[in-house]
């Protein structure tokens, strides 16, 4: 396997678009910090973008990555390895190649503006590790897609509407019930559902640790209860880490049945 | 040495092998000739764990080899359309599958042979197909093992490549390997093959030699005798 995820890292790296991407996030890190001159406000702007985007380029990127390299796969399922080591070398190398654009291009601005000096620093890694457990889910979130539908076209329509309902219609919905269920007492309600969703986890996340739980009134003193004590805190780097282990099975449990 | 025992293989509702047995000894090039869509791919990607059976069993040397995967170490295997990664260069393909494989490869032979020494530093992308084929037919000989798969070998090869690739079966046959291969190109069964495994509905409908092909459908040219062989089945 890790010959595998050597090959992947290292036809990635050559790949331009890991650097567009390695470029984008260090642009936006030196105009964030130049835009607020404050590393504590630049860290919030930083999570509502990571929080969406992150997601899409996984989801993108993993996908696309599938769809390229069939061919290759096919020469490799030919090869005395086991098919399950070839897929997951190619998962661990997106994800980390990924992983490595978004802490290299954001790092690199936060550490040049003084990010070791501030306090900013804790909240800044809770939220490059959220982007890193992000782009893990969302790869393989898009690999199940990938690996369950032949048609290039359509696999990415799915993806991208996975991604759609994620990020946009989840909360819509969700918005939408709280709104119905006025009447009655939505507490747990909404805990678990914030629960079911991996965007909505990570943003409630940051948003509780970044102390700025007050905009988010009675409810938001729950969560805060919730997520700001030990256990919530534990209990969701635990449900995001089921994010990324549930979907891997299932990767596992198509390949035992899929043709080639 | 090959034993393939009631096999049936569906996509959805298309039934491409339906209860297909065979049995194939060690040493000797086999043909596996067939109208397009009789399973000859599904056939051997089968052999090779690509695509699961729906039902049977297939074992080498006496060992069942569905969902194994060491067994592929002693087989090698030219995939029908060799597409590569578009990024990577003739050598550091070569490299890698050589990295991927436990046994030693011979592959300077084969890139002289096939005359690859000016494509060495060439993307795989900018390769015209004859090119990538030759390509292929390196990664798949340089690895000396018992079993060697060819599906659709001579596409897009020049005479003088053809010639090669013909002396290499033979060669590899003189030291006792079993070859399988497909092919459209009759001249090419009628030159090497000692038999001919024909398919047809996902069956076996006729093994054994070019000789006894022709008598049996009283055709003096393979080319006739094929034609024959699958005209009969539809009339």
């Amino acid at each position: 396997m890790l010959k595998i995820l050597k090959y992947s890292i290292f036809d990635l790296l050559r790949s331009r678009w890991s650097y567009v991407y390695f470029t984008f996030y260090l642009l936006l890190g030196f105009v964030l910090l130049f835009l607020n001159n404050d590393v504590n406000k630049a860290v919030i702007t930083l999570m509502n973008i990571i929080i969406v985007l992150t997601p899409l380029i996984g989801t993108i990127f993993g996908v696309m990555y599938y769809y390229n390299s069939k061919e290759f796969t096919e020469l490799l399922l030919a090869q005395p390895i086991k098919r399950s080591q070839i897929f997951m070398g190619q998962y661990l190398g997106i994800s980390l190649s990924l992983t490595l654009s978004l802490v290299l291009g954001l790092g690199i601005p936060f550490v040049m503006y003084g990010l070791f000096k501030s306090t900013a620093i804790f909240d800044f890694s809770l939220l490059i590790l959220i982007g890193s457990f992000l782009n893990f889910i969302f790869v393989a979130l898009a690999y199940n897609i990938a690996l369950s539908t032949e048609n290039k076209i359509k696999g990415f329509g799915y993806a991208i509407l996975m991604w759609l309902f994620l990020a946009v219609i989840y909360d819509g919905i969700f918005m939408i019930s709280l709104i119905i269920f006025n009447e009655y007492p939505l507490d747990k309600f909404s805990l678990f559902a914030t629960m079911l969703n991996p965007i909505d986890l990570s943003r409630i996340l940051i948003l509780l640790k970044l102390d700025i739980s007050a905009l988010l009134g009675y409810t938001g003193a729950i969560f805060k209860d919730f997520f700001g004590a030990n256990i919530g805190a534990f209990t969701s780097i635990l449900i995001l880490m089921l994010w990324v282990v549930l979907p891997l099975r299932r990767i596992k449990y198509k390949l035992k049945r899929k043709d080639f | 040495m090959i034993k393939i025992k009631n096999l049936h293989k569906k996509f959805g509702k298309l039934t491409v092998l339906d209860g297909l047995d065979l049995e194939i000894d060690k040493g000797g090039i086999f043909a596996i000739l067939g109208p397009n869509g009789s399973g000859k791919t599904t056939l051997i990607k089968a052999l090779l764990g690509m695509v699961i059976p729906s039902k049977g069993d297939i074992s080498i040397d006496g060992n069942s080899v569905l969902k194994k995967w060491n067994y592929r170490n002693e087989l090698n295997y030219l995939p029908q359309i060799a597409n590569f990664p578009a990024n990577l260069s003739v050598i550091e393909l070569i490299k890698m599958v050589k990295n991927l494989r436990p046994k030693t490869p011979n592959e300077k032979e084969l890139i002289d042979l096939f005359g690859l020494n000016e494509f060495l530093n060439k993307k795989l992308g900018n390769l015209s197909g004859g090119t990538k084929q030759k390509v292929n037919l390196v990664l798949t000989f340089m690895f000396d093992s018992d079993l060697i798969i060819l599906d659709e070998p001579t596409t897009g090869l020049d005479p003088i490549a053809l010639i090669h690739l013909k002396n290499l079966i033979k060669k590899e046959k003189k030291s006792g390997k079993t070859i399988l291969l497909t092919t459209h190109i009759m001249s090419v069964v009628e030159e090497l093959a000692d038999e001919i495994v024909f398919l047809l509905d996902g069956k076996i409908y006729f093994k054994g030699s070019v000789e006894k092909l022709k008598k049996q459908t009283s055709q003096t040219n393979l080319e006739h005798a094929i034609a024959n062989l699958i005209t009969k089945q539809n009339a």
